[in-house]
């Protein structure tokens, strides 16, 4: 602001103090929005100005109105509108206090962004799980570790700061989209699975490859083709073929990626899911309910097969203790048993006795069959 | 200032000159570039040029000088880059379709060579994908479906690399390596009648289960018996006439004597067992 004060005399439009500057007049308009005149200070030196075009963008012609209305934009915006700050030299923004000596305040605020920016380029903190690379126009010059470092500034020095002990996961495939791989027996698995890495060289991470993050993961699908095209679909969908992928993928990345001298270390692959591709899934189900079923049946075998033995036994164990008894006193236990039944059996059965032998006798068979008719109605 | 200006005109102009002739003679070779200079077109000399066993810092990246004007710099990646082949089907020899998709690992080991057969790293990068495809497919067709899903085991793929990396030396690029990232049936009926395979697999593994189970209740079912069987046999073997007599009494029991609905008629003779004593034991 002071240098602008310093040539604003020389200025073509010094004499209406700002092009821009809300101090032209408000007054012909003699509109509403005048009132609403936030800083009559800046107005009061150009109240006497003619009612000429206060724009000089604007052609003389144009009526005033527009450009009053234009002005109050600014005006509602406050006193320290961008334009009328920036335009108006000496409007209404704040001086600085002259220095003693009358310099200027140029050099000093100069110094201070210099300062500010050196600062910030020549210090750096680097966090506890962090490193940062030194370059030097360009070329490596050193590895920064955690704490508080100094390099050169920066056209010099540049440090770049990158995670490194952090894990960085990757999930494949990204979303919940079914992702199809071919097992060794040519079935189809939909498997997901996640790889979590840390960099392990900052400067060949940096430097080595061109995109290393994209080039995890196409490691990472290789890797799990080529494992999971070794096992069987059994193999892939059971606990301890999983294990085997995992461990097996790990290795075959960390192969590649350090021959690809990546700097990265693989952490971890985890399979998330091995599932049958859905369009199947129903007769996967129906192998897992078969084997319900053929259990249920063996089962239901082994209560029969309880039920048998044990009825065997206790008939066999009944048989023997009437036999200990038989044995001691045959004829009387069997006359025995053969009374007590034919009790139970005459007790509750219709009973006709033919007298005679040898003589022709009439079965009263209607009453028979009447009362047989009868006993079951009865019954009920 | 203004005297400032008026005293030192000359001097500043000068040095702003100077400045901006340094500059422009200055230019800056990060780790991650080579840089060829062109000297009127030709290639002159390479800053920062790949070499294997050199470390980081070593390289000779950082400020390199040229002639402003007179010399040009051509900058050239010097990182491992890739070259995404477009996803093809590729027949096997038993006429089975896969979907093949693969990358290459490739690196400018002669960027002069380079600058002057391609030009620019795009070219370089469709070219090679043009022949990693064709590669790739030549290779794979030679082999049988489940080869080629065991493709990555083989020779296949140091095959495939060697030939592309032959190609690639004409543009100064060196092929680290070629993999198959994805191999996967081809969608519609390849996939589909994998499909049904695989349906067809488990419902004769289900159907199989089931009459596994069958088997083995049945198989229980029969021992048990057959267990039972001994015991009965054990028991009433001891006196198969009592045993029969036994038996019977049982058996007229269950028949007869039962809670059953329907009543019978016995009709009985005063000859009968069990009346004989009506007749006072004649």
């Amino acid at each position: 602001m002071e240098i602008n004060d310093g040539t604003g005399s020389s200025h073509p439009m010094a004499g209406g103090k700002s092009p821009w500057g809300a101090g032209s007049g408000k007054q012909p308009t003699g509109d509403g929005p005048s009132g609403n005149e936030p800083s009559p200070s800046a107005d009061e030196p150009s109240a006497d100005k003619p009612k000429g075009p206060r724009n000089p963008w604007l052609p003389p012609t144009d009526e005033p109105r527009r450009s009053a209305s234009i002005e109050d934009i600014f005006k509602h915006r406050g006193p320290e509108g961008p334009r009328r700050s920036g335009g108006g030299g000496d409007g209404p923004g704040f001086r600085l206090p002259e220095l003693p000596g009358g310099r200027s305040w140029f050099p000093l605020a100069i110094g201070a962004i210099l300062l500010v920016w050196l600062a910030f380029s020549m210090v750096h903190q680097i966090g506890p799980k962090e490193e940062g690379v030194v370059t030097t126009f360009g070329k490596y010059s050193r590895t920064l570790t955690p704490g508080l470092s100094v390099t050169l500034p920066w056209p010099i020095q540049q440090v770049d700061v990158e995670q490194v002990s952090e894990f960085r996961i990757e999930q494949i495939p990204e979303g919940s989209a079914q992702k199809l791989m071919l097992t060794g027996d040519q079935n189809l698995v939909d498997l997901s699975y996640i790889v979590r890495w840390t960099i392990k060289d900052l400067k060949q991470y940096r430097f080595q490859l061109a995109q290393p993050d994209e080039t995890v993961r196409e490691v990472a699908e290789a890797a799990m083709r080529a494992s999971v095209a070794q096992k069987s679909l059994n193999q892939v969908l059971s606990g301890s073929g999983r294990a085997d992928i995992e461990q097996s993928v790990m290795s075959r990345m960390q192969a590649i990626l350090d021959a690809y001298e990546s700097g990265i270390a693989i952490q971890g692959v985890q399979i998330r899911k091995t599932d049958p591709p859905k369009e199947v899934e129903e007769a996967f189900k129906d192998v897992s309910a078969a084997q319900q079923d053929a259990d249920a049946e063996i089962n239901r075998a082994e209560a029969y097969a309880q039920q048998i033995l044990a009825r065997a036994q206790g008939d066999a164990a009944s048989f023997d203790k009437i036999y200990a008894q038989y044995k001691l006193a045959p004829e009387v236990t069997k006359r025995r048993l053969y009374y007590e039944t034919m009790e139970r059996v005459l007790r509750q059965n219709d009973k006709t006795v033919v007298e005679t032998q040898g003589l022709q006798t009439y079965l009263p068979l209607p009453e028979i069959k009447k009362r047989a008719e009868a006993a079951p109605a009865g019954g009920q | 200032m203004e005297t400032f200006w008026e005293t030192h005109k000359t001097s500043l102009i000068a040095a702003a000159v100077a400045v901006v002739a340094v500059l422009s003679s200055i230019v800056v070779v990060p780790e991650t570039e080579q840089a060829v200079i062109i000297q009127a077109g030709r290639p002159d000399r390479v800053a920062n040029r790949f070499a294997p066993d050199r470390p980081y810092g070593e390289t000779g990246a950082g400020i390199v000088f040229r002639v402003p004007f007179y010399e040009r710099v051509e900058r050239i990646d010097k990182r491992v880059l890739s070259v995404d082949m477009e996803p093809q089907t590729v027949l096997s020899t038993d006429q089975l379709r896969l979907n093949v998709d693969a990358y290459a690992r490739y690196r400018i080991i002669d960027p002069v060579k380079m600058v002057q057969t391609a030009g620019t790293l795009a070219t370089v990068d469709s070219q090679l994908a043009q022949i990693l495809s064709s590669v790739v497919r030549q290779e794979l067709g030679r082999r049988s479906f489940s080869a080629l899903l065991a493709a990555e085991r083989g020779s296949t793929m140091a095959n495939i690399r060697t030939k592309l990396d032959a190609q690639a030396r004409k543009y100064g690029a060196q092929v680290i390596d070629v993999r198959i990232k994805r191999a996967d049936l081809p969608d519609g009926t390849p996939l589909e009648s994998a499909f049904r395979r695989m349906q067809s697999a488990r419902q004769q593994e289900a159907a199989t289960l089931r009459a596994q189970g069958q088997k083995n209740g049945q198989i229980i079912r029969a021992e048990a018996e057959a267990q039972a069987a001994k015991i009965y046999a054990a028991a009433y073997g001891k006196d198969p006439q009592f045993y029969d007599f036994y038996r019977a009494m049982q058996s007229y029991d269950t028949t007869f004597a039962a809670d059953s609905k329907s009543s019978t008629t016995i009709i009985l003779s005063p000859e009968n067992e069990y009346l004989k004593q009506f007749r006072g034991n004649r």
